[in-house]
């Protein structure tokens, strides 16, 4: 990444000429077409080798799936390429060997843009609100490529998350971590996607409000969606996990339900704390 | 002491033109604040792409003038206003493919297009003169004034006169017009949205499925109207130079800075601090101050406080007095 010229600014922090609040990180890339590939899980990132850019690999051989109506939860120390893995299976870095799959078609080709089109919806960890636009309007541009009426999922999402719908009119940027992150897996939900992905939801929340996020977590699992999330707190995301995956550099470490990886004593011992 | 002159002769020297001056350089800040808040650098070509606007406008008025095309006591280049538009959005999406697109896919910081804008600017500069020359044009034509300042003496027996020009009156009935426009498209449709989400939080935006190339091109757009409308605007009210249009940079950037870069109201609150300043602080005092002191105070000098060839120091000091005490400008723009 560092090797191009035009992202070395030479230390400019000049803001009168230039804005740097929300400039795009993801890199461009021309979107190639989908292949039908019957079979697998619903969405499968398989074998995944990549990194960013021309960069050195994160991921080596690295497999997450999520199946209809499940939660499956990716866990693992810092630096492990947790959200790699899910960048990967967005197709924000280049997977050099290995595929995504989604709902028997292997989408490894297809751009961030189009994944969205195909139904994927991704939550990611920072920066994941408009904070200059209402909570209303967040949610209306979740919703931007349907053309459809709107109001039934908005209806939805605010009876998911009550508290959003009384302050529909405020700045999202005014609200409070864990109503911030309400609107962040509101503006996801709004497009009505056939799948989820939340990369550590609960991050930089206050206990009370992690459960509760959780609790909301499950109950849009239960109307249908799969869920593929990167946890922090490994021990409550496995609780509620129906499949868990435990990364240690950019590799499967271990993989099962959530009950056999809380099981599990090596998990326990090198992940859990005892 | 007559205050009444006073008020009058004020307003003729000093609000009437200052309004209308004001909102030129407004409906030039907002096409700066907008590219600055989208497409996140500040555009130094934007003097010259108001430049290369109304000299599209100008070919086509000299062309209906010549055709027999008239709108009467208002200025033919209303009717030409629209192809300008088109000209001057053609201009901006075709430097948009040709240069400014490789600079977005490759993700280059935001200051190396700031850089490439200064190209184009003089790329710009050399086209408008190459086609239409360095020389004033121009393209007035109609009727020349609402009130005359003979006939307001008439009307009112005052000493002072008071003198609307059409163009002043049109510039600000324009400039409300454009603006209302601007912002009921910003704030209530689909596309204002979603160039306001692409402003926010580019990645955001991707992953909701807002194409950036479209927002990039509906922002040239817009950006093109807006210059082409100040720039012919301020062609109308005073006459059209090439130079003069790369020299408005500095009163452009002056008010879009003072608002808040990034900022729309703060754009058009910019444009008239930076109008009335230059107005009020170039013009010479006498006659109004004659009128409002008593007598025995009348000013015997000009009581002007800088020649009107200094009028760019005024941008500047502005400039600088709002980058060192409120860096993001009066409207909290995002220059922080």
């Amino acid at each position: 990444m560092s090797q191009n010229p035009y992202h070395d600014d030479r230390g400019n922090k000049d803001a009168s000429i230039t804005k740097r609040h929300g400039v795009g990180e993801i890199p461009t890339r021309k979107g190639g077409k989908s292949r039908p590939a019957p079979g697998g899980p619903f969405l499968i990132g398989d074998a995944m080798t990549g990194g960013y850019g021309k960069g050195p690999d994160i991921l080596h051989d690295c497999t997450v799936s999520v199946d209809r109506g499940e939660i499956a939860v990716i866990v693992g120390p810092n630096g492990a390429g947790k959200s790699t893995a899910m960048k990967a299976v967005f197709g924000m870095l280049d997977v050099r060997s290995g595929s995504v799959r989604l709902d028997g078609e292997d989408i490894t080709a297809l751009s961030p843009q189009d994944r969205v089109a195909k139904g994927m919806g991704f939550v990611p960890q920072n920066n994941n609100i408009f904070t200059s636009l209402s909570v209303e309007e967040n949610l209306e541009m979740g919703a931007f490529i349907r053309r459809d009426d709107i109001s039934g999922t908005m209806e939805q999402v605010f009876d998911l998350f009550p508290i959003l719908r009384e302050k529909r009119r405020q700045a999202a940027g005014e609200l409070s971590g864990g109503q911030r992150q309400q609107v962040a897996v509101g503006r996801a939900l709004m497009t009505r996607p056939k799948v989820l992905m939340l990369d550590e939801p609960t991050a930089g929340v206050s206990p009370i409000v992690m459960d509760e996020l959780f609790d909301r977590i499950i109950e849009v699992a239960r109307t249908g969606i799969p869920i593929l999330m990167v946890e922090q707190n490994a021990r409550q995301a496995l609780e509620i996990a129906d499949k868990g995956y435990v990364l240690v550099q950019g590799q499967n470490a271990y993989t099962g339900t959530g009950k056999e990886l809380l099981a599990d004593p090596e998990v326990r011992k090198s992940f859990l704390g005892g | 002491m007559d205050l009444l002159n006073a008020i009058v002769a004020l307003s003729n020297f000093v609000l009437v033109p200052a309004i209308a001056y004001g909102s030129q350089l407004a409906l030039g800040a907002l096409g700066v604040t907008l590219i600055y808040g989208i497409l996140r650098f500040s555009n130094f070509a934007h003097g010259d792409t108001m430049a290369f606007g109304t000299m599209v406008t100008i070919l086509v008025t000299w062309w209906m003038q010549s055709a027999g095309i008239s709108l009467g006591p208002l200025p033919t280049a209303l009717l030409a206003l629209p192809f300008g538009m088109l000209g001057c959005i053609a201009l901006l999406l075709v430097t948009d493919r040709l240069v400014y697109r490789f600079y977005r896919e490759q993700k280059a910081k935001p200051v190396i297009l700031v850089i490439v804008s200064m190209g184009v600017m003089f790329i710009l500069n050399g086209l408008v003169r190459f086609i239409i020359g360095p020389d004033d044009q121009r393209f007035a034509d109609g009727e020349r004034f609402i009130i005359t300042a003979r006939d307001f003496k008439q009307m009112t027996g005052l000493e002072e006169g008071l003198a609307i020009k059409t163009t002043q009156a049109l510039t600000v009935v324009t400039a409300v017009l454009v603006v209302a426009l601007l912002f009921w498209f910003l704030n209530r449709t689909r596309t204002g949205k979603s160039m306001r989400a692409y402003s926010d939080n580019e990645d955001l935006a991707l992953l909701s499925g807002i194409n950036p190339e479209r927002v990039v091109m509906y922002t040239w757009m817009i950006v093109a109207a807006l210059a082409t409308v100040a720039g012919v605007l301020y062609g109308l009210d005073k006459s059209f130079k090439p130079f003069t249009y790369f020299q408005l940079l500095l009163p452009i950037f002056a008010a879009a800075i003072v608002g808040g870069l990034g900022s729309p109201i703060g754009a058009i609150a910019g444009g008239f601090i930076i109008a009335f300043s230059e107005v009020t602080i170039t013009y010479a005092w006498k006659k109004v101050l004659g009128h409002a002191l008593p007598e025995s105070l009348a000013p015997d000098g000009l009581v002007q406080l800088l020649s009107t060839d200094y009028k760019f120091a005024v941008s500047f000091v502005i400039l600088l007095i709002v980058l060192l005490f409120r860096p993001t400008g009066l409207f909290k723009g995002k220059s922080v």
